[in-house]
């Protein structure tokens, strides 16, 4: 062990790279928040100008709620989805096999994530597959579309968020002893109670994890709305990005950006607290 | 067969879900190779004319190059700035260590969006132009805090062992770090660089955000996109995908050969 000085003189670029890159633009964008545009100058009074915007505009508080219920869905359809998927693997799957079979699941996922959206654009667009398919079996008398609405961007998160509940339910349901099962089955609790009283609240961490991360990357994401949602309904990404690109006007889009992080946090707090009551 | 009988629902839902997962990739790859101009059914190649479009492609070349230029550099900087600062937290006493830990790691809460508002914003306040330069920088802010998190976790008391022996056999600091520390934690190193080019190879709102003139291949791939349905889409997607699998092939190949 050497002395501290040499400790914080190794920690130093790291640090001053944070402060300067991460922390000071924060910081410069918290302030911005409380500035006003005025035509194309920047009025640099404090005040709580643009709060009182997203809120009066409900252009803009509307766009909050989107998200909330996008991601909502999202986060719930996707646990529903992945848990099997996860339950399967770790159960009847046999071991050697689990390995390449998580790897297949993460393999679709290696193309860059605009692309992502983009091929789901390809099924989901008029004349498509999914369209085209309907066609051929007669279902429709002509080519439907099915991008550029909520259900459009739902499928998108889903897609990828299914792949990531599944590691995460996995991770932890590997890691279960069999003999809490079969300690289930000697005191007479059939499969299905077993399941529900035993595996499931063990689970729980796994499902948390992950639905947390759901969350966080679906209520912050701007590419998959945009490319398959359309421009009827817009998530709070989309108008934040909408400030700046066609109105340059930061001191909005940063406090849009603020409120956005109070939600994350905020969401973090509630979940942190509630996996520390389970882990007890 | 009575058993595996008994396992054919888990087994169609698995195959369902998996169908769901490939199926987008699956559309992406096979219309490529469509022969027209737009890649939706019927069918009509093989062709590859639009791989030879995209290769034609000077402004996509040039997103190509600048990515991996971006992807390697960062990455490079992202592991020596975390490898650094994970060795100090790990073998000195630091006063708060605590504190200081959650501060390099907090990034990692932060959505990459308000990260770039961030960078934008204090690139135009500064007067700072926006370069491959100012996009490198913001993929290290996103990519440091993965590099430090991994390594830290790696820099355990065996390691620390082993480093005094090396000390007490009267080697300088310099050389402790770099004939006993790197070669041990090389597996963590590998990994955590290999990660970190992933994520910049793949970051599209940073990118977006604090480029101008010159863009990386996400970036070019989005402007793509306004043209609306294009096979020329499909094949730099495809070509992502075959570049990212191929990369993942040589990390697991490498990975696994070290633990052998």
């Amino acid at each position: 062990m050497g002395g501290s000085a040499r400790g914080w003189g190794l920690l130093l670029p790291a640090l001053l790279w944070t402060c300067a890159f991460f922390a000071m633009p924060l910081v410069i964008m918290a302030l911005y928040s409380l500035w006003q545009r005025a035509g194309v100058k920047l009025v640099t009074e404090i005040s709580l100008g643009n709060y009182e915007k997203f809120f009066a505009k409900s252009y803009f508080f509307q766009s909050l709620i989107n998200s909330l219920e996008v991601t909502a869905i999202v986060t719930v359809v996707s646990v529903l989805l992945a848990y099997p998927l996860a339950y399967i693997l770790a159960e009847k799957v046999p071991a050697r096999w689990q390995r390449l079979a998580l790897l297949l699941a993460i393999l679709p996922f290696w193309t860059s994530y605009v692309v992502r959206s983009y091929s789901w654009l390809l099924v989901l667009s008029e004349g498509g597959i999914l369209s085209n398919f309907l066609l051929d079996l007669g279902v429709t008398a002509e080519p439907v579309s099915f991008a550029n609405n909520r259900g459009a961007t739902v499928v998108g998160f889903v897609h990828f968020f299914v792949m990531l509940l599944t590691l995460t339910v996995f991770a932890n349901l590997v890691q279960l002893p069999k003999s809490y099962r079969k300690a289930a089955a000697d005191l007479g609790a059939g499969p299905i109670r077993s399941f529900i009283y035993v595996i499931l609240p063990l689970t729980l961490p796994g499902i948390m994890v992950g639905a947390f991360l759901t969350f966080v990357l679906c209520i912050g994401d701007y590419i998959t709305p945009q490319i398959l949602g359309g421009n009827r309904e817009l998530l709070l990404p989309q108008t934040i990005m909408l400030q700046i690109s066609r109105r340059a006007d930061f001191p909005t889009a940063s406090a849009l950006a603020m409120i956005l992080m109070v939600v994350v946090s905020l969401v973090y707090l509630a979940c942190a607290r509630w996996l520390k009551i389970e882990r007890l | 067969m009575h058993g595996s009988l008994r396992h054919l629902p888990a087994f169609l839902y698995a195959g369902l879900i998996y169908g769901f997962i490939f199926l987008p990739v699956a559309v992406l790859v096979l219309f490529s190779f469509q022969g027209s101009r737009v890649p939706v059914p019927p069918f009509d190649g093989p062709s590859l004319a639009w791989y030879r479009a995209v290769f034609a492609d000077d402004r996509m070349m040039a997103a190509l190059g600048n990515s991996v230029l971006v992807a390697l550099v960062s990455s490079t900087l992202s592991v020596v700035l975390g490898f650094f600062a994970a060795y100090g937290l790990a073998r000195h006493r630091i006063v708060l260590g605590g504190l200081v830990q959650g501060f390099l790691t907090a990034p990692l809460t932060v959505s990459y969006l308000i990260i770039a508002m961030g960078l934008l914003i204090t690139f135009n306040t500064l007067g700072v132009p926006k370069s491959l330069i100012t996009i490198g920088i913001g993929h290290v802010v996103i990519n440091l805090p993965l590099c430090f998190a991994i390594l830290y976790s790696q820099m355990g008391a065996h390691q620390a062992q082993v480093e005094r022996a090396a000390r007490d056999l009267g080697a300088r600091e310099w050389q402790v770090l770099l004939l006993i520390t790197v070669p041990m934690l090389w597996p963590a190193l590998f990994a955590s660089f290999f990660l970190a080019v992933t994520f910049s190879w793949d970051e599209f709102i940073i990118a977006f955000m604090v480029s101008r003139f010159e863009v990386t291949l996400p970036v070019e791939i989005w402007s793509m996109l306004r043209s609306g349905l294009n096979p020329e889409t499909n094949a730099v997607g495809s070509f992502v995908f075959l570049i990212s699998v191929a990369l993942f092939v040589v990390l697991d190949m490498v990975l696994r050969r070290r633990r052998r």
